[in-house]
């Protein structure tokens, strides 16, 4: 049964908010209400048993002890403050039909998560406060499982939260799906925000390894949620498809003593089929709406690198093709050095080299991944002394211990070669 | 309605003895101007001004009933308020929409930020 009400609480805690926050007008009380119906539920369905529909179950306990709490703690004027926001004028307290309605129709719930993910992803929110909100509303991971998995105090995290919220609340932003014209400006925030909070579930390795696990796993359930809720978007199913491609490596990325992988020396049994067949669907899909977006590309290029059963059969010449539509959307340092990666695997180590010399070497010189790559093709050329130079810059600028490690190996191997 | 400050934000100090034929000056003039009409029209205006440069500020203290001055703006930073507008709009993301209008007429930041009881 805990295991029961844990698996609901994920699976519903941020539909419950999201709706809650509608009816209630009021993030904090939405918060309290659903975490006090959690709180009943904990001591009643273990005894009583599960009701039918967990969900709408905690939605109408969370809306009738924040109506019970406000009639009792209220004023007389806020009392009929929040009698008019919540119950509009003529309605009796147990008959709002609206949210009589809420129990049968998931679509107003949906609809409510929706506009909880764009009003968490408020572009007049900085990025981190976004994440740190979005965790908190939707995924309902309370403040020191967010700030462990920042790696920041908890005090830190908890008035990050405050202050997006107070921001939100001063400001009047509004709780509404965008419009179709303000999609474009919108929808890539939200997009962005899930793709970081993927980012930091997958990569990182510090910090606590169960809560990075949970980060990624929330990511690609906020990923499914936005796909369904927003089907006629290419861009999240892009995302929903890179995460589910990327999240499907993950059993053969870290070797048994906890050390990195390469992705071309991967035991390829050990990836996720389900998840990459998923993946492999969602990016088909893109391809025939022919609507391409970064994700999309990226997704697409998981997709081909995922493809073959061995690494020497992967098709480098599509991923080179693919980096290159990427590029012409982002020309930025990031996607040029994957795609010289790319390009070197295509045709050789020095063409790989030749890509990442026409890069501007000031705005990488600081940039860990353009040495990491660097050193790799350098030894791959033959080039032994500035393979270990690159090595020494790029360990230089490392911070995650893993890849560290992985690096001081290949630099060691490559000077005793 | 919620009300909102539009600060228009300069860098450094500019010049209020502007020379009105300057095409630069008759341009923001102009686009000034259509982004006032938009508001009005739009129910939106509620105040709007350009105000002369930050040096010629005085910052007024009381304490304990004893008035001083000083010469200068309160601020000491090189980015000062050269104009700004009060809006009263349904919410956040009308104001932020206005403000991208309000940039883009006077060619300069403009920061939002909600009034007190709206």
């Amino acid at each position: 049964m805990a295991e029961d009400l844990a698996a609901v609480f994920r699976r519903e805690c941020g539909r419950c908010t999201a709706t809650l926050i509608r009816v209630l007008g009021d993030i904090d009380l939405a918060e309290d209400a659903v975490a006090e119906a959690f709180a009943i539920a904990a001591q009643r369905w273990p005894a009583d048993g599960m009701p039918p529909n967990p969900g709408g179950w905690i939605t109408t306990t969370a809306r009738n002890r924040a109506i019970d709490r406000m009639r009792r703690e209220s004023t007389r004027a806020d009392r009929q403050l929040a009698a008019h926001r919540l119950l509009g004028e003529n309605m009796e307290p147990d008959h709002d039909p609206d949210l009589d309605r809420l129990d049968a129709f998931v679509d107003v719930v949906a609809d409510d998560q929706l506009r909880l993910m764009f009003l968490c992803c408020h572009p007049a929110l900085a990025p981190d406060a976004q994440v740190a909100l979005t965790l908190r509303l939707l995924g309902g991971l309370d403040v020191p499982e967010i700030a462990r998995a920042f790696l920041v105090p908890e005090r830190t995290m908890a008035q990050r939260i405050v202050r997006a919220k107070r921001k939100l609340r001063d400001n009047h932003a509004p709780y509404r799906v965008p419009r179709a014209a303000e999609l474009p400006d919108r929808l890539p925030v939200v997009l962005n925000a899930i793709a970081l909070i993927f980012t930091e579930g997958h990569t990182a390795t510090t910090g606590d390894e169960l809560v990075r696990a949970g980060l990624a796993a929330e990511a690609i359930r906020l990923g499914r949620v936005l796909v369904e809720l927003m089907p006629d978007e290419p861009e999240a199913a892009g995302l929903l498809a890179l995460m589910l491609l990327t999240d499907a490596r993950r059993p053969a990325r870290l070797a048994p003593d906890g050390s990195m992988i390469r992705l071309s020396d991967q035991d390829r049994t050990r990836w996720d089929r389900a998840l990459i067949a998923e993946g492999h669907a969602l990016v088909r899909t893109c391809l025939r709406r022919n609507q391409p977006g970064p994700f999309q590309i990226q997704a697409a290029i998981a997709a081909v690198a995922t493809d073959a059963a061995v690494a020497a059969a992967t098709d480098w010449s599509q991923i080179v093709a693919l980096y290159d539509q990427l590029y012409a959307l982002r020309p930025n340092e990031v996607v040029a050095v994957n795609r010289a990666v790319a390009v070197a695997e295509a045709r050789g180590p020095d063409a790989g080299l030749a890509a990442l010399e026409e890069l501007d070497h000031e705005r990488v010189d600081g940039y860990q991944p353009f040495h990491a790559a660097r050193a790799d093709l350098l030894a791959r050329a033959g080039r032994t002394d500035d393979a270990v130079h690159a090595y020494d810059r790029a360990i230089e600028l490392t911070t995650n211990p893993t890849e560290r490690d992985f690096l001081v190996g290949r630099r060691a191997a490559t000077a005793a070669s | 309605m919620p009300q909102y400050l539009l600060s228009v934000m300069h860098d450094d100090e500019y010049d209020t003895d502007i020379d009105v034929e300057d095409p630069d000056v008759q341009r923001l003039h102009a686009q000034v101007g259509a982004v006032n009409e938009e508001l009005a029209a739009a129910g939106a205006w509620v105040f709007g001004a350009g105000l002369m440069p930050a040096s010629s500020a005085t910052v007024v203290r009381s304490i304990d009933g004893d008035v001083s001055m000083t010469d200068g703006p309160y601020a000491e930073t090189k980015e000062q308020m050269g104009g700004f507008w009060i809006i009263e709009v349904s919410d956040l993301d009308a104001a932020l929409t206005w403000a991208g209008k309000c940039a883009a007429a006077c060619e300069g930041p403009v920061e939002v930020r909600p009034m007190q009881g709206g």
